[in-house]
């Protein structure tokens, strides 16, 4: 017996909760209010809901079907697995989509699917829902399209044409890694369609003779890397990630901690996934992209090429890197004061702006929101000096969290 | 003292004609009390007066601070006002006082900024809207009930206009309405009633919050600190999550618990499938198509792993001259194909300078795949090494026998390297022609990045003019041969 729509949802977005990518921002700003439809996207975009497992439900994130010929044994929807299967037809996804964002649970749709037939008759159902829910409904909310591999460029364009971001997943940091766990996927031709849709994205971005820019993939590409499923090291995931940000200038890498999936294949470790080791690579990766910190620099403290569980990135690498502190906040430069632990791109900002018209004491920051706690041993303001707190030898206990008695179950 | 009574309800406007008064009048800030109405302290016999707009009088004031004010005033903080006037005081002496982050008065400022912003931030995102009957003809109805912390409401109601246009809409709070009709967009200070009603879609978007949750990665705190409990009640799906948290931890064990099963039928099928894809050879496809379509799917050395793509060589697979270079660079390993970046164009111009025509030649690299290493956010080129080289000269040597050159140029001493096994440097043999086995030439001249490379000045000029002359002599060999 066919299945109702709401045991669908259900199937289709339980196969769907592994991916990590849910972010609506980064594109263009539009809106309805001239053109009489639905939607807007207005700059940052906006979580609509919280799960309990602490990730934000912006996007309606769903599987066009979880039939698969792929066999990825870190993949719920792989062919090897007993998952219950279902699918949509494009205009359930766009009715469920619409009537969604109508009730403002969300911010748009973020369309992923198993691949059935072949990459190419999969790609073109879901490039349908996404012209359908342009043109048909007049729908300027977030569209995310995650591309299917070895998809023909044709339909790759088009989505690109609809979509505000189009991704494509790399799922493991190496070459290796992913002719073991994913034989059917070839790195190759997902480098290959990263590549070709930077080079399409660039070529949208050149301004016509008439001076209009062609509107094509606003929020650009993005992928996921899955951590703790192969044996990669956090300094191998973010080479690849550096690779990845340079080679083909994607918005975004997603590290998604390996969870155990139901009906697991037998290659898999069946243990929780390690939330902090993934919490850990995001800091890394922000400190790659917006604190001008390189790859090596993040990753050199340690030399299993393993980030430090307990303490943030930034900070772990302070302690390995005493001898540039104290910083002076009343003297130092942009780029010296976004390296000290505790401060971030808008404390640096407005310290800098606020000391144009007055030295800098201790209380002064704690009034920026500043933990002094974790300040406060790496800088020197007026009237504070950190004296030799950088000397001392406990001081990475200081921060490093208290033991805890472990869980018996 | 002079007391100022206010409505307390957001109102910038009523603020601001007090506030201008007050300064015209050169009232200190300690010396004003603001007052709300129905505030305990005007029942103890101390009534507010009422101020008159003064419209002669002009203070001048940033644009910034009007635009903070705005925002502040929305808080709900009985301080608020006596707050904004004190700053205002300020700035008529500190004229760069907003900047100054760290002073009390500005952090306070910006700290119940912050609170309105995330209130109306929370607005937009928790608001739900339950479909009601319409009014209209053609257009659905929409009502939401919300309870903000601060007076947001009509700030924030141009987000749902600008979003929700096509239908018609109502957001009733504690604090103030929204209502929207397609054509007008009316908001009011008043108290709304919270409407009834329930919508089938609900269900549905339950079933999603509800299966989009995984059991293995529960974090309560984070899902908290961004949804806190306040806001639970009137959202939907919020109902479900002391269910999920209780049932998750027995949902992994039971996963873990689990043995993995048979595979489904489907699945031998496919496999057999993907089996028979593989053994397809390039058997039936011309020569030079053959080996490039093997050259894409090369493993032999690890540089296939960090680069996009094999690049293979390009031209007629009867020309006459064949160009080796040493490996593809940032915009070849984009593009896939020789030659297309910088190095290219020099290598371009030379070309037709000597009388070379590109398109008659075949231009190729030693190493198929491009080496690089990461500096900042950039991929800068590597030099390969023998062992790279020598693995890629398995493809080199089959392009060799497939295009058959009377001349080959060899750029650079990788190039050399390759087909010679040489490892002298170019300058010991650059510039004149060197029998190879089949009756080739082999002619060695730099590599175009090197001229690239080199500070613009005579000894670039130099290199250059010295690479034009070995390209003429290609030129002429090729006449000859």
């Amino acid at each position: 017996m066919r299945k109702s729509l709401k045991e669908r949802l259900a199937i289709l977005s339980d196969a769907a909760k592994y991916d990590a990518s849910c972010a609506s921002s980064g594109t263009v700003r539009r809106d309805s209010s001239k053109s009489g439809g639905l939607g807007s996207t207005e700059g940052s975009g906006i979580c609509h809901a919280y799960a309990p497992d602490g990730r934000c439900i912006s996007l309606l994130k769903i599987l066009l079907t979880n039939f698969c010929i792929y066999d990825c044994a870190y993949c719920i929807n792989r062919s090897s697995s007993n998952v219950e299967r279902a699918r949509f037809t494009p205009d359930e996804v766009v009715w469920l989509t619409i009537e969604f964002y109508r009730r403002n649970y969300i911010e748009g749709l973020f369309l992923s699917s198993g691949i059935i037939r072949s990459s190419d008759d999969t790609m073109a159902e879901m490039v349908q829902v996404a012209r359908d829910l342009r043109t048909k409904h007049g729908f300027r909310g977030y569209i995310h399209l995650k591309t299917i591999p070895e998809a023909s460029p044709q339909l790759v364009e088009e989505a690109g044409l609809y979509a505000d971001r189009l991704s494509l997943n790399i799922e493991l940091p190496t070459d290796q890694g992913l002719a073991r766990y994913a034989p059917e996927k070839k790195p190759a031709g997902i480098r290959r369609s990263m590549d070709d849709l930077r080079l399409k994205i660039e070529e949208a971005r050149e301004p016509t003779f008439t001076g209009r820019k062609k509107r094509f993939v606003p929020g650009g590409q993005s992928t996921q890397m899955i951590v703790g499923a192969d044996g990669a090291s956090d300094a191998t995931i973010l080479g690849s990630s550096a690779r990845l940000y340079s080679g083909y200038q994607l918005k975004r890498v997603y590290y998604s901690a390996f969870s155990p999936i139901p009906d697991s294949s037998r290659n898999l470790p069946l243990i929780k996934p390690p939330l902090v080791r993934e919490h850990r690579l995001y800091q890394a990766d922000w400190l790659y992209r917006f604190y001008g910190f390189s790859i090596e620099e993040i990753t050199s403290a340690r030399e299993d090429g393993m980030l430090d569980l307990e303490l943030d990135p930034k900070l772990a690498w302070a302690l390995a890197n005493r001898d540039r502190f104290p910083v002076d906040v009343n003297t130092a430069d942009r780029e010296t004061l976004l390296r000290v632990p505790g401060f971030g791109t808008k404390t640096v900002k407005s310290l800098i702006s606020a000391r144009r018209h007055r030295r800098i004491r201790l209380e002064d920051l704690s009034r920026l929101g500043v933990s002094l706690k974790k300040v406060r041993s790496f800088i020197v303001a007026e009237g504070w000096s950190p004296h030799r707190a950088l000397d001392r030898s406990d001081l990475r206990a200081a921060f490093a969290p208290q033991p805890e008695q472990l869980s018996l179950f | 003292m002079q007391t100022v009574l206010l409505e307390g309800r957001g109102d910038f406007g009523e603020w601001r004609d007090a506030a201008r008064r007050l300064l015209v009048d050169k009232v200190l800030p300690q010396h004003v009390r603001w007052q709300l109405r129905g505030q305990a302290a005007d029942l103890f016999g101390c009534p507010g007066e009422p101020i008159s707009p003064n419209e002669t009088a002009t203070v001048s004031v940033s644009r910034s601070f009007l635009e903070a004010a705005e925002a502040a005033i929305c808080h709900s903080d009985p301080d608020r006002f006596s707050l904004l006037y004190r700053i205002l005081w300020r700035l008529q002496e500190e004229r760069s006082l907003l900047q100054v982050t760290s002073d009390p008065d500005v952090s306070q400022l910006m700290r119940l900024i912050k609170n309105v912003r995330r209130d109306s931030h929370k607005m937009k995102a928790f608001v739900r809207f339950r479909e009601v009957e319409a009014v209209q003809p053609d257009r659905r109805r929409f009502v939401a009930w919300f309870e903000p912390e601060h007076f947001i409401v009509s700030r924030t109601a141009g987000f749902f206009q600008r979003r929700f246009t096509d239908m018609d809409w109502l957001i009733a709070t504690p604090k103030g309405s929204a209502a929207w009709n397609g054509t007008s967009l009316k908001t009011s200070r008043e108290p709304a009633a919270k409407p009834e009603g329930d919508d089938a879609t609900d269900e549905l978007w339950r079933t999603y919050f509800a299966n989009i949750f995984n059991p293995a990665r529960v974090k309560i705190k984070a899902m908290q600190s961004e949804m806190p409990k306040k806001y639970w009640k009137n959202m939907p799906e919020a109902a479900l999550i002391p269910d999920l948290i209780a049932g998750a931890e027995r949902r992994v064990a039971e996963m873990a618990a689990r043995e993995a099963s048979q595979p489904p039928a489907f699945h031998e099928r496919l496999q057999a499938q993907w089996r028979g894809r593989e053994g397809e050879g390039f058997a039936d496809l011309a020569p030079l198509e053959r080996v490039r379509q093997e050259t894409s799917l090369c493993t032999r050395c690890p540089l296939h792993c960090n680069a996009t793509q094999a690049v293979f060589g390009e031209g007629p697979d009867d020309a006459r001259i064949m160009f080796v270079g040493e490996q593809p660079g940032d915009r070849e390993d984009l593009a896939g194909r020789p030659f297309v970046g910088p190095a290219g164009s020099v290598f371009d111009q030379a070309t037709e300078a000597a009388g070379i025509s590109r398109a008659g030649v075949y231009v190729t690299n030693a190493v198929k795949h491009f080496k690089h290493e990461m500096r900042g956010k950039r991929r800068i080129h590597r030099r390969p090494e023998r062992p790279e080289i020598e693995q890629c000269r398995h493809w080199l040597v089959q392009e060799l026998d497939v295009i058959d050159p009377k001349i080959i140029v060899a750029l650079g001493a990788t190039a050399y390297f390759a087909l010679t096994g040489d490892t002298a440097a170019v300058e010991e043999v650059r510039g004149y022609p060197i029998p190879l086995a089949e009756g080739r030439i082999l002619f060695v001249t730099t590599h175009p990045s090197y001229l690239l490379r080199l500070p613009e000045g005579i000894e670039r000029q130099t290199a250059h003019r010295r690479f034009q002359e070995d390209l003429q002599a290609v030129a002429r060999l090729a006449q000859s041969v």
